[in-house]
């Protein structure tokens, strides 16, 4: 009788006298048991007033007990119902005493339930508690409930009838459902979460391979800039270098060296402003002039010319484009080499003599390449002797930032060179290429370098 | 995957006895069987089973468009009988099973000798044209569909812990709780959804093998107009109605299931 371990303290007395009266009269026919098992003194009296106080009877508690109360008979019919349970389901006693079957008062899934589970185990285990099932009520609406069963049995251990308990489920089905939607939402939420971070990850992963993509343009692109590699040239030594600062970034700089003709060599090296796809366009077409320009001039102030026209035409407006340059031509005279050079707007070429002396080569007043329609371009020539070196580099070197903070200059190149002299082109680079590395984060710009030396036997060991 | 250990087979009894095929309806598996099973060992060979989705059947075989149909339901029992070279055998189903060997049957007749229907039922689903009853509205059905959706009944895995041993009959202990009637909630729905939405009756007047038909007294899943149906449709078949309440008499009256089933199947064709 689980409905009655509801009720509280002082009453469970009355009832344990209940279930004594009901078990001698036997099966559903409980006692009118008023409490008159007794103590032997006031605590009687006491007893017998505060029941009266509660006008209870063992009727009433069934009756109008906080849960349904229901006997069958074996077969199922209803032999007794409590007045709750009616006022529930909203039928008359007699409607459904000896008229109907408990799994009757089931939803089509609880008969199938009560079928196949409910009765089998009920008669296994002469009892089956907490079951939740659906009651179909008068009115065809729904009561869920929570059953528990019990078979009584007769003195000689035969099955006679089954009591049943219902309690109102409704509350705790609401609880249920919230908790049902709470978990769907929370699984349809971690689904999409999982969704949404596949998706994620397979953007990285296309990014990456994009990017990877990318990068392999890139250099393919930054190598279409720059020769791929430098010619022999019969007496004379030429070495060169590139450093990319970004791999995602297409640098500015270029260089070329390459025959004119019979007798001499073309050379230049610059730097295009700013970087990145239209940078490289400018270098290209930068390069692609100077070429074209110097197949119809050896003057290389009027090579520069023509590249100032083409950078002046196709770049103007709002979208100026221009370039630092140096470009020169090389003419092998005897044991020497004859240079020509113009600037504009470039560095200074370096000097690293045989005899240790050191020197820029001037080239004042020329101005950046490709900003104004007519400039004048300054030229200068030197001699190289046996064991002499011309340097060009880009700003990325005397600009370079260096690790106690103060960037790099054309002083700096200037002293280092002097510590470097005498050195051919190839040592010259070498030496170069190290100090760049020394660097390390501090050369954010791209930087390209250029030697061109006149190798002798005075190219001596010491140099090393 | 051999049928063996996909449909969690169970071959007992007598190894020389006829064979007995025993089907588990909706709802349960081939623990349904278990109060008859001792009685139906000593004369038979017994192939017990659980339908991929019920029981123990392996959850990998799951197919919810195969199960969605009787005849996925009837292959299984086909595989099985393939692989046990089984020839000649009392195929006995209970409720929509009964309708299952009828389909399997059908496909290959030379398996099978004879077949047992235990409450069965070609429709649940009450046919006002043609004057049918199943036993059932279709909202009923609809309402079961939606329950099984929803998971409120018993059948559902947070149930089974109420559902608790018997300590006067220990062996029916934590094997029975854990074990009775096991379904997952969405291999049931599947399975609901194709059992009660079937309709075979059109099937039932070709059955050529010597049938019997078993109901109860009262039985509020196939009731007593249905038995008379099955029985009428199937030609030649026998109608037994047992003294036992419910859908279920192999549980509430296994005695007298099982004598019925071991005349019939016993006796010679």
């Amino acid at each position: 009788m689980m409905c009655e371990t509801t009720d509280s303290g002082p009453e469970q007395d009355i009832d344990a006298d209940s279930t004594h009266a009901g078990g001698k009269a036997g099966g559903e026919a409980e006692g009118d048991a008023e409490g008159e098992a007794g103590g032997e003194d006031a605590d009687e009296a006491e007893l017998a007033q505060f029941s009266a106080l509660l006008e209870d009877s063992a009727e009433d508690l069934y009756e109008h007990a906080p849960c349904g109360y229901l006997s069958t008979l074996m077969d199922g019919s209803i032999a007794k119902i409590n007045t709750t349970l009616l006022h529930w389901l909203g039928y008359r006693r007699t409607q459904l005493v000896g008229h109907k079957r408990f799994a009757d008062l089931l939803t089509v899934g609880g008969k199938l339930y009560h079928e196949t589970h409910f009765a089998p185990l009920l008669a296994m285990q002469g009892q089956i508690s907490g079951i939740a099932l659906e009651l179909r009520t008068a009115d065809d609406t729904r009561l869920p409930v929570l059953v528990t069963s019990q078979v009584k049995t007769g003195s000689d251990g035969q099955p006679l009838l089954i009591r049943t308990t219902v309690f109102d489920a409704r509350d705790r089905r609401a609880y249920e459902n919230e908790l049902l939607r709470a978990r769907k939402e929370a699984e349809k939420a971690g689904a999409e979460a999982e969704q949404a971070r596949a998706e994620a990850e397979r953007a990285r992963q296309a990014a990456e391979s994009e990017h990877a993509r990318l990068r392999q343009v890139m250099a393919i692109l930054q190598k279409s800039l720059l020769p791929p590699e430098l010619p022999q040239i019969p007496g004379m030594q030429a070495a060169a270098y590139y450093h990319t600062a970004s791999a995602d970034q297409l640098g500015g700089d270029f260089y070329d060296l390459f025959p004119l003709n019979q007798s001499q060599w073309g050379f230049f090296l610059g730097d295009v402003c700013g970087k990145g796809p239209q940078a490289a366009a400018v270098t290209s077409l930068t390069r692609y002039t100077l070429r074209t320009a110097f197949q119809h001039t050896t003057d290389p102030a009027t090579a520069l010319d023509t590249l100032n026209t083409a950078l002046y035409e196709r770049y103007t407006g709002t979208d100026p484009r221009y370039c630092t340059t140096i470009a020169g031509t090389i003419t092998p005279h005897g044991d020497t080499l004859h240079v020509t050079l113009a600037s504009g707007g470039h560095p200074p070429a370096l000097l690293l003599r045989a005899d240790r002396t050191t020197a820029f080569l001037p080239t004042p007043g020329g101005l950046l390449v490709g900003i104004m329609p007519h400039p004048h371009f300054t030229t200068a020539t030197t001699t190289l002797n046996p064991g002499d070196t011309l340097l060009l580099y880009t700003d990325g070197l005397t600009e370079a930032r260096t690790a106690n903070g103060p960037r790099y200059s054309e002083d700096h190149l200037h002293a280092f060179a002097r510590t470097l002299a005498p050195a051919d082109a190839r040592q010259t680079i070498t030496a170069l290429t190290r100090l760049l590395e020394s660097f390390g984060t501090g050369l954010d710009d791209d930087t390209a370098l250029l030697a061109l030396s006149n190798p002798t036997a005075h190219t001596d060991p010491e140099d090393a | 995957m051999d049928a063996v250990s996909r449909n969690n087979v169970t071959v007992t009894g007598r190894p020389d006895g006829p064979v007995l095929m025993l089907a588990h309806g909706f709802g349960c598996d081939q623990n349904m069987w278990r109060l008859v099973l001792p009685m139906l060992a000593e004369r038979f060979r017994v192939v017990l089973f659980d339908y991929v989705g019920s029981g123990r059947s392996d959850p990998s075989a799951w197919d919810a468009q195969r199960y969605a149909s009787l005849e996925g339901y009837a292959a299984d029992v086909l595989d099985i009988c393939a692989e046990l070279d089984l020839s000649q055998a009392v195929f006995v189903g209970h409720s929509v099973s009964a309708m299952v060997g009828v389909l399997a049957a059908a496909h290959q007749p030379d398996r099978f000798a004879k077949l047992v229907m235990v409450t069965p039922s070609p429709r649940y689903i009450d046919d006002p044209q043609t004057g049918y009853t199943g036993g059932f509205s279709a909202a009923d059905i609809d309402e079961l569909l939606a329950s099984l959706d929803s998971n409120y009944l018993g059948w559902s895995a947070a149930m089974a812990p109420v559902i608790m041993g018997n300590p006067e009959r220990p062996e029916l202990g934590a094997e029975l709780t854990n074990s009775f009637c096991a379904t997952d909630p969405d291999m049931a729905a599947v399975f609901a959804r194709t059992t009660f939405l079937s309709d075979s009756r059109a099937d039932l007047p070709s059955v050529t093998l010597p049938t019997l038909v078993l109901e109860c007294t009262q039985d509020v899943i196939a009731p007593r107009q249905v038995g008379a149906w099955v029985h009428a449709a199937v030609p030649g078949s026998r109608l037994v109605t047992l003294n036992a309440t419910g859908h279920c008499p192999q549980l509430s009256a296994p005695e007298a299931t099982a004598q019925a089933i071991t005349e019939f199947a016993g006796a010679p064709r």
